[in-house]
């Protein structure tokens, strides 16, 4: 036995699922509570108080809605595409985990899952994963709302998708590398937000897009299209599409913190890399939650608009200006 | 190859994890359910016709102009990550490749490939 766990690869291994099965569970607090922080923070902008019944300060409300949405109803409209409807829910919350196999959490190798030397690739592959959901559960639902809302789902995210993957680029050419530690690395002297001012802005409206969140969340605008994709979904497989959402967020976040906010880097010793980072990833994500409940929602042709004509050839400038300046700045 | 384990390992534990919850939660639901329930959702009136109608051929082209312009974002990235060792020959060869790239969406902009409305 004694044997067995001395084998480097079987520790390895072990090693690995153990932090997989630990963010796991950290993610499912951490989406809990930041939904009950959505909730009373739009409470408090719309001068109210929010959740504030279940527990001291309406604090396991987020525990009461899981119950709540465990136990509900399940049902599927009778011509529903039942395997592709069965699917779509599971596909909504794989891609935004698995992103958080690769984002350095902090200064030492044991915070960080693996460091895949293309993490920044996984992340746009499983970020480009996360559309899947949405159009296969809005198209097999048999339902016009739900199919308008993920056909104009897919076109929004693909768009956006787009000046995301150029915006990265400026920063891979400061950093040299795709790995998400040799990035952070790179940035102990300078966040990369000073030199990519303007890859950083285009980063955070695509990041607004890619998660479907207001102003862009054009796929559920529940004025014009009831729920959009999920309108017929209920019980937990609308729940996961929730916690998708939620994950999707955070982890794009993540991604925003470790590319241009310097990750884990910040004053005092390296034990507080931690510290650094969550610090970081909640300014961010409070500020999603500001911009959903400030802004009002963009009309489709706008929102197309925005990123085929602006952020796109933003993202593209934003290329050719870092490429001449690191050359010119390596050449003089 | 060792670090991609992980990655997999992962992916693993995500789809039993999203499985797992929606398997048992739906086991335990109660199910009431008939034919007015059963039917697809339209503010509560009858449904008119089938979900499986034509869209706008708009959605179509997007897709492929998505296609076109990530394939060619694909070659960015070896790019930028071994710009530093390339030089100026690097520098010039994406310059022009980028203005290819930029005389094909002047093109799109002209033929109103672009327009929503």
């Amino acid at each position: 036995m004694t044997q067995i766990w001395s084998n480097p690869d079987v520790q390895f291994v072990v090693w690995a699922l153990v932090k997989i099965v630990v963010i796991l569970f950290a993610m499912l607090g951490v989406v809990s509570y930041l939904i009950y922080a959505e909730r009373k923070i739009a409470g408090h902008i719309q001068a109210r108080t929010g959740p504030n019944r279940v527990g001291p300060l309406g604090l396991f409300q987020p525990i009461a809605d899981v119950l709540k949405l465990f136990f509900k109803e399940e049902f599927m409209p009778a011509e529903a595409n039942k395997v592709i409807f069965h699917i779509a829910p599971i596909l909504a919350v794989v891609p935004a985990l698995v992103t958080f196999s690769v984002v350095p959490f902090g200064p030492s190798p044991a915070l960080v899952v693996t460091d895949v030397n293309v993490g920044l690739l996984l992340f746009l592959a499983m970020s480009s994963l996360g559309v899947y959901a949405i159009t296969l559960g809005g198209w097999s639902s048999n339902n016009k709302y739900a199919l308008l809302g993920g056909m104009r789902s897919s076109a929004q995210m693909i768009s956006y998708e787009l000046a995301m993957g150029l915006s990265t680029i400026g920063v891979l050419i400061l950093a040299g590398s795709l790995s998400l530690s040799s990035i952070v690395a790179a940035q102990s002297h300078w966040w990369f937000v000073v030199f990519q001012p303007l890859a950083f802005i285009i980063f955070m409206l695509t990041a607004f897009a890619e998660t479907n969140r207001a102003p862009f969340d054009l796929p559920e605008a529940e004025a014009e299209l009831v729920a959009g994709f999920h309108t017929e979904y209920s019980s937990m497989k609308f729940g996961m599409f929730f916690l998708g959402e939620f994950m999707n967020v955070i982890a794009i976040c993540a991604i925003a913190v470790t590319l241009f906010l310097g990750g884990w880097n910040g004053p005092g010793p390296p034990g507080l890399g931690m510290l650094w980072f969550v610090l970081k990833l909640s300014v961010l994500l409070f500020c999603f939650i500001w911009v959903r409940w400030t802004f009002p929602r963009l009309r489709y042709d706008q929102l197309m608009n925005l990123g085929w004509k602006v952020l796109l050839p933003a993202a593209l400038l934003n290329i050719v200006l870092t490429a001449v300046a690191v050359y010119w700045g390596s050449h003089r | 190859m060792r670090e991609y384990l992980p990655v997999l390992m992962f992916l693993a534990v995500a789809i039993a994890f999203a499985a797992g919850t929606i398997g048992l939660s739906s086991i335990i639901v109660p199910r009431r359910s008939n034919a007015r329930k059963m039917s697809a959702y339209e503010c509560g009136v009858e449904p008119v016709g089938n979900a499986r109608a034509r869209f706008s051929v708009k959605f179509y082209l997007v897709a492929v102009l998505f296609i076109l312009f990530d394939i060619e974002a694909v070659f960015l990235y070896p790019w930028a990550v071994t710009f530093r060792q390339l030089g100026l020959v690097g520098l010039i060869e994406m310059m022009v490749f980028i203005v290819i790239l930029l005389i094909g969406y002047l093109y799109l902009l002209k033929k109103r490939a672009l327009e929503w409305d």
